[in-house]
C-alpha cells in the first residue's frame, strides 16, 4: 500500500501492539518474576499471587491478548480498507 | 485383556489412523507439500501447531521438571507460551502475507541477499536437527517401555510411520495427522490429571485443584507440599532459587526462541488469509494452554503423592515397608527408571534428602533413627507422567492412552521439524541456489527425496545420539532467539535495515551466543573443554541457557549500526516491506 491509508493503518497497528505487549510483559516478567516480592502479601491457595501469575495467570492473560489483538486488527483491516477481499 | 495387548491395540489403532490420513491427504503440488495448499482452517491449524510445538519433552518431561524445580520452572511455562503472543503480533500475519514457503526465503528476499538466506538456512538446519534428535530418541524410549520391543525396533517403526505421511503428504499430510495426534495426546495428558486432582483435592479441574485444599490435611495443596518437602529436607517449592536477572533472561530467551523456531512459523503459512494467521495463533495457544496449565498441577500433586506414598504416617511415623510398596513400583523398577535399596536393612524404605545440610532437622532425625542414606535411590522425573495413571489406579486403557500420547507428541514434532529441514534443502538450497530453473514436478520430487534423507539421518542420530544431545535444546533456542527472530522482526518493522546490516547482525548474534554456550558447556559440547560452568557463569548470574536474549540484543544493535553506516535499501525492498504490513492482496501473493 503506497497511500496514506496504509501508513495510518500501520501506525495504529504498532500502537495497539505496544499497548498489548506492555500488558504481556507486566503479567509475566512483572508479576511473575520482578514484581513478585511486591505481591507476596496477597495469598492465593497456599502461596502468593506472583506464583499464580507465573504458573497460571500469565498464560491466561496471553490468551486474552492474542484474541483481543486478532479481533481489533480484523476490525481495523476493514476500517482502513486494507482487508482481504 | 492384559496391559500389553491393550497398549498394542491402542497404539496400533492410532498408527492406522495416521496412515489412513496420509493416504487421504496426499500432496500433488509444491504448494500442498510446503504449505498444505494454504487451505487449513485456523482452528485446525491451531491444533496442528499445538501438536507441532509440544514435543516428547513437553508431554513426558515437563511436569517432572516442574515437580522438582517448583517456582523456578515457571520460566518454561511463561517462555513457551508467551512466545505465541510475539508470533501473533510481530511475525505470523506479515509472513503469511509475504506468501512464500520458507523462513529463509523471506530473509533472503527482504534483505536482497543470498548470503542472508544461506545464514538463515544454516541456523534453521542446526536448530531443527538438534531438536529432532530428542524426538527420535523419545519415540524409541516410548516404544521400548510400552511395547517391550528394543529401542532400535521402536525407532524403525516410528520412522516408517512418519515416512508414510511426511513423504507422501508433505505439509498437508503432516497437518491432518498432527490434528489427530493432538487429540490423542491431550486426552492422554488430561484424563490422569483430572483423576489425580479429584483424589487429592476433590476438584476435577487440575489448574483449580492446584490452589485448592488437600483432602487429607485440609490445608492448601501447595502449603502441604511445602511442609512435607521441608520435613524431608528438600528445597522449597514456591520460593525462587535463581536470580531474578537469570530467570528474566531465561524466560525472554525461551519466548523469542519459541517465536523464532522455523517449524512453528511455517505452520502459519498454511491458513487461507492474514486474518486467519492472527486467530490461528490464538487457537494454537488455547490448545497448548490446555496442557501447560495442567502440567504445574500434575507436577505438584505427583510430587506430594510420592512423598505421602513413601511416608504413609508422616515423617514422624515409620517409612513404608518394602513389601508394602504399591504395584506400580515393581512395574517401573524393571525399566530402571525407579530403584530402591534398603541401605540400613530395616525392611523399610526411607526417602529423604540425604544431601541436606548437616544441621537440618532431617539429618538429625536420620542420625537418631538410624537411616543410612536415601533409599529411593533412582527416581527418574519422567515417571511422574508415565506412571501417573498407575499411581492414580486408573484402568488399563488410560495407561495405553498415555503410551499412544507420548508417541503422538514425539512423532508430530519430529514430522514438523523434518518438513522445515527438507523444505530448506529443496526450496532454499536446490531451487534457491543450485538449480533455480527446476520444474515444479522436479522440486516436488526433490522435496520428497530431501524428506526421505532427513528421516534417515534423524533415525540414525536417534539410534546413535551424540553425547551432547541433552544439552542441545539450549543451542536450538539460543540460535532461534539470537539470529532468526531478530532478523524476521527487523525485516518487518524496519525499512532501514539493509542487507549488510542484517547479515552482520545475524552472524554477530549467532556467533556470540554459540561461543557463550560453548564456553559453559564445552567447545562443540566436548566434555571438560569449558572454561566456566552455569553455576558460576562468565557474566553476572547469566547461565548459557539464558543467553539467547542477550544474543538477540547484540543482533539488533549490530544490524542497526551497520545499516545506518551503509546505503539505504532499494525502493523495491521498501515497497515489499510496506506490502507485507497490510493484509490486502494476500490472495495474489499465494500464487507464487
Amino acid at each position: 500500500m503506497n497511500n496514506g491509508n496504509g501508513e495510518a493503518y500501520w501506525k495504529a497497528n504498532v500502537r495497539l501492539m505496544i499497548m498489548l505487549l506492555i500488558i504481556w510483559a507486566l503479567v509475566s516478567f512483572g508479576f511473575g518474576i520482578l514484581l513478585r516480592p511486591l505481591l507476596a502479601g496477597i495469598p492465593v491457595g497456599g502461596t502468593d499471587l506472583g506464583f499464580w501469575f507465573a504458573q497460571q495467570g500469565s498464560i491466561l492473560v496471553f490468551l486474552v491478548l492474542i484474541f483481543f489483538y486478532a479481533f481489533r486488527m480484523n476490525k481495523m483491516d476493514r476500517e482502513y480498507g486494507v482487508d482481504e477481499e | 485383556m492384559d496391559q500389553y495387548t491393550l497398549n498394542l491395540l491402542v497404539i496400533g489403532a492410532s498408527f492406522a489412523l495416521y496412515i489412513g490420513i496420509a493416504i487421504w491427504a496426499r500432496a500433488g503440488s509444491t504448494s500442498e507439500f510446503y504449505a498444505a495448499g494454504r487451505g487449513v482452517h485456523p482452528v485446525m491449524n491451531g491444533m496442528a501447531t499445538a501438536a507441532d510445538w509440544m514435543s516428547a519433552a513437553s508431554f513426558i518431561s515437563m511436569a517432572g521438571i516442574i515437580a522438582f524445580l517448583g517456582y523456578d520452572a515457571s520460566a518454561y511455562l511463561m517462555g513457551w507460551t508467551g512466545g505465541y503472543v510475539l508470533l501473533a503480533m510481530m511475525l505470523a500475519p506479515y509472513l503469511r502475507k509475504f506468501g512464500k514457503y520458507t523462513v529463509p526465503e523471506f530473509i533472503g528476499d527482504r534483505f536482497y541477499s543470498s548470503s542472508a538466506r544461506m545464514v538463515a538456512v544454516l541456523c534453521l538446519i542446526v536448530a531443527s536437527v538438534t531438536y529432532v534428535i530428542g524426538q527420535m530418541t523419545g519415540v524409541g524410549v516410548a516404544f521400548s517401555r510400552f511395547l517391550e520391543v528394543d529401542n532400535a525396533t521402536g525407532l524403525y517403526i516410528g520412522a516408517a510411520v512418519v515416512f508414510c505421511y511426511a513423504v507422501l503428504g508433505g505439509m498437508k499430510g503432516i497437518t491432518y495427522t498432527q490434528v489427530a495426534q493432538y487429540c490423542v495426546l491431550i486426552f492422554a495428558y488430561t484424563i490422569p490429571a483430572i483423576f489425580i486432582s479429584l483424589q487429592l483435592t476433590g476438584n476435577p479441574i487440575p489448574p483449580l485443584g492446584l490452589f485448592s485444599d488437600h483432602v487429607g490435611s485440609g490445608q492448601p495443596i501447595l502449603a502441604t507440599l511445602e511442609a512435607t518437602l521441608s520435613d524431608l529436607g528438600f528445597a522449597t517449592y514456591t520460593e525462587s532459587h535463581d536470580t531474578m536477572l537469570n530467570m528474566f533472561l531465561f524466560t525472554m530467551s525461551l519466548m523469542i526462541g519459541t517465536a523464532g523456531l522455523p517449524h512453528v512459523i511455517v505452520r502459519f503459512f498454511t491458513v487461507p488469509r492474514v486474518a486467519d494467521a492472527r486467530t490461528s495463533a490464538g487457537w494454537a495457544l488455547v490448545f497448548i494452554a490446555l496442557l501447560y496449565l495442567t502440567a504445574p498441577a500434575v507436577g505438584a500433586m505427583a510430587r506430594l503423592n510420592i512423598m505421602t506414598t513413601m511416608w504413609p504416617n508422616g515423617i514422624q511415623g515409620e517409612a513404608i515397608a518394602q513389601e508394602d510398596l504399591p504395584e506400580w513400583f515393581a512395574n517401573w523398577q524393571v525399566t530402571g527408571l525407579l530403584a530402591v535399596e534398603d541401605k540400613n536393612g530395616d525392611g523399610k524404605i526411607q526417602f529423604y534428602n540425604d544431601e541436606a545440610s548437616a544441621d537440618s532437622p532431617v539429618m538429625e532425625a536420620a542420625a537418631e533413627r538410624g537411616w543410612e542414606g536415601n533409599e529411593l535411590t533412582t527416581f527418574n522425573r519422567d515417571i511422574l507422567v508415565l506412571a501417573n495413571p498407575e499411581i492414580a489406579n486408573l484402568p488399563g486403557w488410560v495407561i495405553a492412552l498415555v503410551a499412544a500420547g507420548g508417541l503422538a507428541a514425539a512423532l508430530s514434532t519430529a514430522a514438523g521439524l523434518l518438513l522445515a529441514i527438507s523444505s530448506a534443502i529443496s526450496h532454499d538450497l536446490i531451487k534457491g541456489a543450485i538449480n533455480p530453473n527446476i520444474s515444479e514436478g522436479g522440486e516436488l520430487m526433490a522435496a520428497r527425496v530431501a524428506m526421505a534423507v532427513a528421516i534417515a539421518v534423524a533415525t540414525y542420530l536417534g539410534l546413535n545420539p551424540p553425547g551432547f544431545a541433552a544439552q542441545t535444546v539450549a543451542l536450538a533456542f539460543g540460535i532461534a532467539a539470537a539470529s532468526i527472530f531478530p532478523a524476521l522482526m527487523m525485516g518487518i518493522f524496519s525499512t532501514r535495515i539493509n542487507n549488510k546490516g542484517a547479515v552482520a547482525g545475524m552472524l554477530a548474534g549467532l556467533l556470540i551466543t554459540v561461543i557463550y554456550i560453548f564456553l559453559h558447556k564445552g567447545w562443540f559440547f566436548i566434555p571438560d573443554t569449558n572454561s566456566f560452568t552455569d553455576s558460576d557463569p562468565l557474566l553476572l548470574s547469566i547461565k548459557s541457557t539464558s543467553f539467547g536474549a542477550i544474543g538477540a540484543v547484540i543482533n539488533f544493535v549490530v544490524a542497526f549500526l551497520v545499516s545506518n553506516a551503509t546505503e539505504e535499501p532499494p525502493e523495491e525492498i521498501k515497497a515489499l516491506v510496506e506490502s507485507v504490513r497490510v493484509p490486502r492482496g494476500a490472495g495474489a501473493a499465494t500464487t507464487h
